[in-house]
This record gives C-alpha cells, sequence and structure tokens, in this order.
C-alpha cells in the first residue's frame, strides 16, 4: 500500500506496516555492533586517487571505474584501466581492509587526472558512488570551491537517507571546505594512539570522530608499505568500522551507525 | 579582465616586486625549517596552465638550485597534498626505492620523511608548503601538522600576492595591451612640468563619462 500513499504522513491503519528492525540492547557494546564481523556483505567505495587492487594489503578489489573529464568538457565514468595513479586511494583502501577483510572494496577514481578542476569530478564520482549503492563511501579528499558545496551537499543528504554512509576526512586548517563539514557525513580527525580500535566521539563537532590517523603504516605503490600521517588515514579506519557494522546490522541507517559509533567510543560508557 | 581586476593587478603589481615577494616565502621557508629544526622546507606553486608545481622557495638542502624547478602536480607526496587538499606527512621514505630514485633524479637529496600542508587561499589551492627530515629520533606528529597549517595560511596570502604581482607585471609589460598604452601615457605625463597633461586626462575623462 505505502507505494500509493506520500511518505510525508502516516495513517493509523499503516502503523503496522512501518515496524523496525529488532531493538537494540539498552546499552549498545561493540561486541553487539561488530563482534565476529569481518565485513562480509558490506560494500566499501573509496573515491579517491584510484586503488591498486593487486597489492597485498588490499586485495582482492571487486571494481573500478575512473570519471573522467573528456575534451568536450563532459564528465565521463569508464572502466579504470590504470589502478592507482598516485597510491593515496591505496593506502586508503589498504586501512579499511586490515579492519575489514572480508569486505568488498570498489574504486571510483576522482583524483590524478589533474590537480586541479577536480571538483567537478568529485561530484559526479559521489553521485555515481551514491547510486551504486555502496554500504559506506570514504572521501579522504575535500574541494574548497564554494560553487560545489551546495551540490554536494545535496548528495550528501541523499546518501544519508539511502543508507550510504560517507566517512570524510576533516580538515586541521585555517579554511572552508567540503563535504566533510556537513551533518550527514562522519567527519574523522586523527588521535595520537596506535591502536585502530580505538576511536573517540568529539562533544565539539565539526570533526565529529578521532580515529587512528599517525604513524599508519599504509599500503603503498609496488606492494610495499610505507609510514604515513594525516586526517587522509583516519577517515578509513572508521569507514573500516562502519563496514563492520554494517555487515552484521545492513538495517542500519546512516544516523544509526553514528549514534552506534557514538554509543561505542573509546571516550563513552559504552566502549 | 574587468575593471576591478584591472585596479588590484596594478595596484598589486606597484606595491611589491617580485624580488621582495620571493624574500617573503623564503623567510616562510627559512622559520619553518628552524621552528622544525629541518634539513629543508620548500614552497610549490601549482602552475595550472602546465599541471605542474614549481619550486619557489627552498630552505636548507637543494637551496639555491631547485628555484624554478617544475614536477607533474599530479606526483609525488606533494602531488597527493594538492590534488587530496589535505595534510600530510610520511616516514621512512628513502625506504621506499623507487621514490628515492624519482626525487634523487628530480633534486639530488633523497628525504627520510616529509610533511606537507596545501596552501590554500580563498577557493583555491595555490601549491604546497613542505618541511623535510626532522631531527633523528623525532617524527612528524599532531602538534607539528597544526604549527605548520598555520604557517600555510602566510604561505598561501604571500604566494597569492607573487602570483598577482606577476600578473600585473605581464599586463604591463605587454606592448599591445591596453594597460600597458595607459601606462606609457601615464608616464608620458609624469615627465610634463606644465599641467596640459592633467587637461588633457581629464579631458578625457570627461568624454568616458558621457559615454
Amino acid at each position: 500500500m505505502s507505494s500509493l500513499v506520500p511518505a510525508w504522513s502516516l495513517p493509523a491503519a499503516a502503523v503496522d506496516d512501518i515496524s523496525l528492525a529488532p531493538p537494540w540492547p539498552e546499552r549498545p557494546t561493540r561486541e553487539w555492533v561488530f563482534g565476529s564481523s569481518t565485513g562480509k556483505g558490506a560494500r566499501v567505495c573509496i573515491l579517491d586517487s584510484g586503488v591498486d587492487g593487486t597489492h597485498p594489503l588490499v586485495e582482492p578489489l571487486d571494481s573500478a571505474v575512473a570519471v573522467e573529464l573528456g575534451d568536450d568538457g563532459e564528465v565521463a565514468i569508464v572502466p579504470d584501466e590504470l589502478g592507482d595513479v598516485v597510491g593515496h586511494g591505496t593506502a586508503c583502501a589498504g586501512i579499511v581492509r586490515a579492519l575489514a577483510p572480508e569486505c568488498s572494496l570498489h574504486s571510483v577514481r576522482v583524483l590524478g587526472q589533474g590537480a586541479t578542476g577536480s571538483g567537478d569530478l568529485i561530484l559526479a564520482g559521489l553521485r555515481h558512488a551514491v547510486e551504486q549503492g555502496f554500504d559506506v563511501v570514504n572521501l579522504s579528499l575535500s574541494t574548497t570551491k564554494k560553487k560545489f558545496a551546495e551540490t554536494l551537499h545535496d548528495l550528501a543528504d541523499g546518501a544519508y537517507f539511502r543508507r550510504c554512509v560517507l566517512v570524510a576526512a576533516a580538515h586541521n586548517m585555517p579554511v572552508e571546505s567540503y563535504p566533510w563539514r556537513f551533518s550527514s557525513v562522519i567527519s574523522v580527525g586523527s588521535h595520537e594512539e596506535s591502536d585502530p580500535f580505538v576511536w573517540y566521539a568529539n562533544p565539539d563537532p565539526p570533526v565529529e570522530f578521532f580515529a587512528r590517523g599517525i604513524d599508519v603504516d599504509v599500503a603503498w605503490s609496488g606492494g610495499t608499505t610505507l609510514r604515513c600521517t594525516g586526517n587522509s588515514f583516519a577517515a578509513p579506519h572508521i569507514a573500516g568500522l562502519c563496514a563492520l557494522a554494517l555487515a552484521k546490522h545492513p538495517e542500519l541507517t546512516a544516523a544509526q551507525v553514528k549514534s552506534l559509533l557514538y554509543l561505542t567510543a573509546s571516550n563513552s560508557k559504552g566502549a | 579582465m574587468d575593471e576591478s581586476g584591472f585596479r588590484a593587478a596594478v595596484a598589486a603589481g606597484t606595491l611589491a616586486s617580485e624580488a621582495q615577494h620571493r624574500a617573503l616565502l623564503q623567510s616562510i621557508v627559512d622559520v619553518a625549517r628552524a621552528i622544525f629544526g629541518a634539513k629543508a622546507s620548500s614552497i610549490f606553486l601549482l602552475d595550472e596552465d602546465t599541471e605542474e608545481l614549481v619550486f619557489e622557495a627552498v630552505s636548507g638542502e637543494g637551496e639555491g638550485d631547485l628555484i624554478g624547478m617544475r614536477m607533474p602536480a599530479s606526483a609525488g607526496v606533494a602531488g597527493w597534498v594538492v590534488m587530496t587538499k589535505q595534510p600530510l606527512a610520511i616516514d621512512d621514505l628513502a625506504n621506499d626505492p623507487r621514490h628515492a630514485r624519482n626525487v634523487a633524479e628530480q633534486t639530488g637529496y633523497v628525504p627520510n620523511a616529509i610533511m606537507a600542508v596545501p596552501l590554500l587561499y580563498e577557493e583555491r589551492a595555490l601549491g604546497v608548503l613542505s618541511v623535510l627530515d626532522p631531527p633523528e629520533g623525532t617524527t612528524f606528529g599532531i602538534a607539528e601538522m597544526d604549527v605548520l597549517a598555520l604557517f600555510a595560511a602566510q604561505a598561501a596570502i604571500a604566494l597569492d600576492l607573487l602570483q598577482r604581482a606577476r600578473r600585473a607585471h605581464a599586463l604591463l609589460t605587454d606592448e599591445e595591451s591596453a594597460a600597458s598604452a595607459v601606462a606609457r601615457v601615464a608616464a608620458a605625463l609624469d615627465g610634463r612640468d606644465d599641467d596640459a597633461g592633467r587637461r588633457l586626462l581629464a579631458a578625457l575623462e570627461d568624454v568616458l563619462r558621457k559615454d
């Protein structure tokens, strides 16, 4: 019956039709949120510079596309033949893989074609990722262009209601950049500890969580690793945790995933 | 270029010279190197036309040799930073033989560690500020990144000034441009000791206003 009735109101007779998933425990614990989960069943997209799907810390990569700007100025989404043109996306993918070893990894390459004009590519790539219905999209990048902010905001809100969790690296610089500032994404900064399962909820947003981002051994070109520091590497830690939770509880909405991260953060009593 | 852009360009061009802007950038990398006790510090300018990063200021290793050197903007650690617009630090760089070889071929110096932040001004990514190799036994952490990010705000403004000055200079030295013609007229009038020039300008202004 629901298809004919707009979702803006709820007739009394329809209450039974919107039953929710089984209730959460009174105090959700990490064991309840993602205990025994390997990420199997969760689809994670790395929106970045591409991913080297042959890297032992990353493989397998289940799909890869590139967003490219044609000579006519039109954005096209094509199969990605190059892999990772820079190395950044592979680093992020390896972190997600380490936390959620059986998740399904996908790459949407939006960086690397050129250092400028990337805003259009990021928008097109994110739109594609949301349309593909990925459970989690990692965004260790941002744009400073205000003209992209509104569209990006709409895309982020659309993802939020489609159970597509966007995890974005926050900025530690005094500039306006997007999309990490939007409330419909999960924004992540770095803490100084080395445990990938330590994360903190920040009572003073816009940075909402702090995760491991200092001296992280990340996948690097040529099958090697490199020790890196930056919020770019904190975001995929939270993306990995989201994948674990969504693999175990596929019914969770983006809002619920964020709530559970809060309730089970290392500075919360649920941890 | 519209009138306000033209005015801004001329104003910036007359305020400071290329040499002064360079001195400002140099002082920023000198201080950055001193604060972190680093082996070197550099500022790269992003050349949007050629998609390259250009060394604009260098303190320490490579000082004097690298200015003007170019590299693809999609390559290396500086490339990561300018593309993702995210600050980044890396240790153990020298352990990656391919990276070491590439860097050595370009700059002659292979760093073990690098910390780099994007230079963002208004809505644009202008370039990258980097610091190489902290003292033995220390690494670049959160506190260092925050300090470098603060410095980046200053460096970005300096780089923006330099770019504006260069655009103004190019405009004024282009024989074909209207700005250059106006500059020639202004220079010629400036040398006269009667007020005929001033009357001429006033008449011209009057004509333009009536248009």
